[in-house]
């Protein structure tokens, strides 16, 4: 079944042609992968999904209904959430306090409600730090829930953005280069953590440029260049592929060598 | 009057003085914090507060309200200031900000700067350009500490204030739309990410800064005994003096730089010539900035936002 389907989806801006009439489709319960060299237009992607920006052209829509002009905080509530690439964790603000932000969206007692203190938006915030709780327990950083996000290690931050993105409970998860400055045993354990959110029945949309994580754990690769989608298929295929291996896998090796 | 006396009295001064410059640098960093504008149409919301606070007094004083019912005139007269220029906050928001709110930010200061401007004037024909005199509430009775003189209504703005920053306080820290809030003033993109509504938090914050700017007016007016149209302006550039020196955007910071302010402003009057009061905020401004640019408990505001 697909989740998330994006059909025909251009991206300008200005004279720039970010994103040329792309095609995915990421199905439920998968880890989907899409990678390409920089400037492909990966993070375009993300950004219109999420209702960063609409999209020039096409239309993306999940589980049927179309996303394309919603903005998003509305988009959330389809059950779509994301990281960045950069860290955007609010730094000021405790561990648990970041995951409870991100819970939020899920909570009845609207503004009124939480101005007033009604005992039910008090049981309500208890709900809420005890299902924050377990999320931090989840993502392994329970032992950290009074802490200030600025002060977790950088393994532990990204792991945080993740668990705030997870108290949001979505149903598909889009994860905007995750193990980026991570060392390879954090990498290692970021893959177990993906593995094991997908296994709760998440759908993962990953963008990455680490490729034995992409390659070691999507079920399926979208291939990005300049825009275009240039291959698509199991990991095995994409490593393969002339035309990936000339734009970026290539380019990659003989890099390292 | 002994030394020790006249320090107790000089300190309650201090006190009295820092709490309503708090309570007006409050708004200004709260609004600060959530979308990076100074609002300078912040001392008019402060002087419309005042306004407010004098016409309802006056009202239940001609009906004689104010004997029989003490309690709840002061609760009318604090409550309907602050509800009206709450109300006034967000439709300024609306009006002057929000359609600027992704043009260049010299637009948005010069619509504040607009804003100031227009409310002066319409208060300035509406009131008049005349002292107004505040209905005296408290009179002089008081306590006294240490042979210094408090009069109850001292001790009620001092405490009033108290109250109203412990309660924004806990708002802030405590409830989802307090943390909403915070989220927002962090990092706008992520917190509509996060599903939370980013006007809906803005106004609320157009509502609470206003609202206890509004609060701070109505004080001055009893403790004074007197309001004018542009009675605002020496406030604002004191409690923007406050906000800056604590750290704009930082709720502490600002309370702590209305303090300072008002510590010093007393001061200086008290041992100094008192017609060099107000170059005295400034000097300590400056120093501050000096050796700390983003105020005492300013955060570092470099970090990127999209």
């Amino acid at each position: 079944m697909i989740d998330l389907a994006l059909k025909n989806v251009s991206k300008r801006f200005g004279g720039l042609l970010a994103v040329d009439k792309l095609d995915v489709e990421v199905p439920k319960g998968k880890i989907l992968s899409l990678i390409g060299p920089n400037g492909a237009g990966k993070t375009t992607v993300f950004n219109m999904i999420t209702g960063v920006y609409p999209p020039s052209e096409g239309t993306i829509s999940y589980q049927g209904k179309k996303l394309n002009n919603l903005r998003s905080n509305r988009i959330i509530r389809h059950g779509i959430a994301r990281t960045f690439q950069n860290i955007r964790l609010f730094k000021s603000m405790t561990v648990l306090e970041n995951v409870q932000v991100g819970m939020h969206c899920r909570t009845k007692s609207g503004a009124f409600r939480a101005l007033l203190n009604t005992p039910f938006a008090i049981r309500e915030e208890k709900e809420i730090i005890e299902k924050s709780m377990e999320t931090l327990e989840f993502l392994g950083l329970a032992d950290h829930h009074n802490e200030y996000a600025s002060n977790l290690a950088y393994g532990d931050q990204r792991r945080l953005e993740i668990a705030r993105a997870v108290a949001t409970r979505p149903e598909m998860l889009l994860l905007d280069e995750p193990a980026a400055g991570m060392n390879p045993s954090e990498t290692a354990e970021l893959m177990d953590l993906i593995l094991k959110l997908r296994d709760t029945g998440l759908t993962i949309f990953l963008v990455e440029h680490d490729m034995r994580l992409v390659m070691g754990i999507s079920e399926m690769v979208v291939v990005l260049d300049h825009g275009h989608k240039i291959a698509q298929g199991e990991p095995k295929e994409i490593q393969q592929n002339e035309k990936v291996i000339e734009a970026y896998l290539g380019t990659k090796v003989k890099a390292k060598a | 009057m002994d030394t020790s006396s006249f320090l107790v009295q000089q300190l309650i001064n201090a006190l009295f003085l820092g709490s309503i410059y708090a309570l007006i640098a409050l708004g200004y960093t709260m609004v600060y914090g959530i979308i990076e504008l100074i609002n300078f149409a912040h001392g008019e919301l402060f002087t419309a507060g005042a306004f407010i606070g004098l016409i309802v007094l006056a009202a239940l004083q001609k009906y004689g309200f104010v004997q029989t019912h003490f309690v709840l005139t002061l609760f009318l007269v604090f409550g309907m200031a602050m509800a009206y220029v709450g109300v006034l906050g967000v439709a300024i928001e609306h009006v002057a900000y929000k359609p600027l709110r992704n043009a260049s930010r010299l637009a948005a200061i010069l619509s504040a700067l607009g804003m100031s401007i227009f409310l002066s004037n319409g208060m300035m024909l509406s009131q008049g350009v005349s002292d107004r005199a505040y209905p005296a509430l408290f009179g002089l009775k008081g306590i006294t500490i240490i042979g210094a003189r408090i009069t109850y209504g001292q001790v009620f703005i001092i405490i009033l204030s108290l109250l109203l920053m412990v309660a924004l306080n806990m708002f802030v820290n405590w409830t989802k739309l307090g943390k909403a809030m915070r989220a927002t003033a962090q990092n706008q993109v992520m917190a509509r990410m996060l599903g939370i509504n980013i006007d809906r938090t803005i106004r609320v914050t157009f509502i609470i800064g206003p609202a206890l700017g509004a609060a701070a007016g109505v004080m001055v007016g009893m403790y004074y005994g007197s309001v004018r149209f542009d009675m605002g302006f020496i406030y604002m550039i004191k409690a923007f003096a406050a906000a800056i020196l604590g750290g704009i955007g930082s709720i502490p910071g600002a309370v702590l730089g209305g303090m300072i302010i008002g510590g010093v402003e007393v001061a200086w009057s008290a041992f100094l010539p008192s017609a060099w009061k107000d170059v005295t905020t400034f000097i300590v401004l400056i120093l501050v900035l000096y050796f700390k640019p983003s105020g005492i408990l300013g955060e570092d505001v470099s970090e990127t936002r999209v």
